[in-house]
């Protein structure tokens, strides 16, 4: 039993099968989807970025609505992955009972949560995408270095896919999310610099920020709406990798508990 | 074992100490629709999902369609198709879209399920509704396409875990007639069910298992025959208990007392029946023995809550 929980993982193409399934669903509500995802953080960069902006002209040299797009934008992809790996996640394993369907045909455990994982990863791109959107029509950017958020958001989306896989994993039911978004989304937004720059804090908060995925993935993503090169991109990225493969090797470990004893 | 279609040995299931399988042997020919009976928490849907490699068993073997499970599970289950006992369906999808999209989780391309989809709405009574969404189906409907979306892959081996369970007289019966022409196409069939007579109608063979171990095993008219008298008398109405306190051991093979209601089990009914209609305020009703009867026997009486 030991042993199996945790062999090797057993991946094959029908991932592609089930990732398409997510989206084939998608797609259909694809309008309301997109809406969704970019309505909370236009109101974000309008109420703060207009309001906040009227009493801060500018911070560290851009204007305050600019500098705020780039946190906003990785906001909302934290959002979006988080989201779809928790909530639809949940409703798909054990709501629906759409992954025990899918089990009895020859695609493995491993297979789903890949598919899961890269699925909410994907919306995160959308997301991130459509937001940025907004934010160039609002002429907030006007530097090609922005078309690299789109990747970033595939990056941001694998890291929080990863841990919300795990808390999914054991989740019994959907109040029980609201944990991980007031103990871990919530706080996050507030201190990863998403409304201001993380040096403006104190030095012990500075180290619970530099500790969490989203002020690495700011650190990348904001430069870069800026027109900016980032600095040690290879730390934050492998920052945000590292978060997002060992919250997935812990949730195909903690499914097959789950799932499959 | 060359004809072997599903065979497993000595399966053992170990959950919080309690035995849930415990020694199962089974072994399914080619053709034919085997059936798993046994109360509720007797180890059917941990047994299935053994067989289907989604639980690896403490101890024993199992080859499905010439693989080994849990080893090569994922082989074995190309074509296997398997009809739950909740339905899964997509509810996003519609009636076809389920069927195009399940079949692609068996490698097979939009246009590989498409060719077969008219065969498929068709075989599940279904091709007015092939644009339906899920939730506008009745449960009848719900299970027939389930039932097609096990088929998707062109199985050899069906399994169906209580598939009539929750549906109306008409709609078991169409679905009874499904399996039956599943059956004449040569497929194999496992199924699983607590109703005696679904059982009765469609098995070839069958198990009785409880408590994970297996109580007997062979062709139901064999079985009944095998461990039950052929005759059955029930009696009940006023006086029943004095009746069977009196009468009921001398005039039967075998006699119980449940509730309000003597079952007397016998070789030859005609003396009971005579000595019954002597008796005012009894009423009484005079049967061949079935596989109920045979269950209640192996099984026991009592209530099972534990599932």
């Amino acid at each position: 039993m030991t042993r199996s929980l945790f062999a090797p993982p057993d991946f094959s193409r029908a991932w592609m099968a089930v990732w398409r399934r997510n989206y084939l669903v998608w797609r259909k509500l694809a309008a309301e989807s997109v809406l969704g995802n970019i309505v909370e953080p236009l109101f974000y960069l309008l109420g703060f970025g207009f309001g906040m902006g009227s009493l801060i002209a500018q911070v560290d040299g851009v204007r305050y609505i600019a500098f705020l797009a780039g946190g906003t934008i990785c906001y909302a992809t934290m959002l979006s992955a988080s989201f779809e790996s928790l909530y639809s996640g949940f409703a798909r394993m054990h709501v629906q009972r759409t992954w025990e369907g899918i089990l009895n045909a020859p695609v493995s455990l491993e297979d789903v949560l890949l598919a899961e994982w890269v699925w909410a990863a994907s919306k995160s791109l959308l997301s991130g995408t459509a937001v940025l959107v907004v934010a160039v029509a609002l002429g907030l950017s006007q530097s090609l270095t922005m078309v690299l958020i789109v990747p970033l958001a595939f990056l941001i989306g694998l890291s929080f896919a990863g841990m919300g896989l795990v808390i999914t994993s054991f989740a019994k039911n959907f109040d029980f999310f609201m944990y991980w978004f007031t103990l871990f989304l919530t706080p996050q937004m507030l201190l990863s610099g998403v409304f201001y720059p993380i040096a403006n804090m104190p030095g012990w908060l500075q180290a619970v920020s530099s500790a969490l995925p989203l002020t690495h993935a700011i650190a990348i993503g904001r430069p870069l709406f800026l027109g900016q090169w980032p600095a040690s991109v290879a730390l934050h990225a492998g920052v945000l990798a590292a978060y997002g493969f060992a919250g997935f090797a812990i949730a195909v470990v903690l499914f097959r508990r789950r799932l499959l004893a | 074992m060359a004809e072997g279609v599903l065979s497993a040995k000595g399966l053992r299931k170990r959950y919080d100490g309690r035995e849930v399988v415990a020694g199962l042997d089974l072994e399914l020919s080619r053709g034919e629709c085997f059936g798993l009976l046994g109360p509720n928490g007797a180890g059917k849907t941990t047994a299935l999902r053994m067989l289907l490699g989604l639980t690896a068993p403490d101890a024993g073997e199992i080859t499905l369609l010439g693989h080994p499970v849990p080893k090569a599970a994922r082989e074995g289950r190309i074509r296997v198709g398997v009809v739950p006992q909740v339905d899964n369906l997509d509810p996003d999808f519609t009636v076809r879209e389920n069927l195009l999209v399940y079949g692609s989780y068996f490698g097979l391309s939009r246009a590989q399920v498409s060719r077969r989809l008219p065969h498929l709405l068709e075989f599940a009574s279904l091709e007015a509704r092939a644009d339906s969404r899920i939730q506008a189906l009745s449960g009848g409907m719900k299970r027939r396409l389930v039932l097609a979306r096990a088929l998707v892959n062109d199985p050899e081996l069906i399994f169906l875990d209580e598939p009539t369970t929750g549906l109306d007289p008409q709609a078991r019966h169409l679905l009874w007639e499904k399996l039956r022409m599943l059956l004449r196409e040569g497929k194999t069939i496992l199924l699983t069910t607590h109703f005696m007579d679904e059982a009765e109608r469609l098995c070839d063979r069958l198990a009785i298992i409880d408590r994970g171990r297996m109580l007997a095993q062979g062709a139901p008219r064999d079985l009944i025959a095998e461990h039950i008298e052929p005759e059955v008398v029930e009696v009940y109405g006023e006086g029943v208990e004095g009746w069977y306190a009196a009468n009921a051991k001398a005039l039967s093979a075998r006699a119980e007392l449940h509730g309000e209601t003597a079952f007397c089990y016998l070789r030859e009914a005609a003396p009971v029946v005579a000595a019954l209609k002597a008796v005012p305020g009894l009423r009484f009703l005079h049967r061949r023995a079935n596989l109920e009867d045979l269950f209640l026997k192996l099984t026991g009486r009592e209530m099972r809550d534990d599932a």
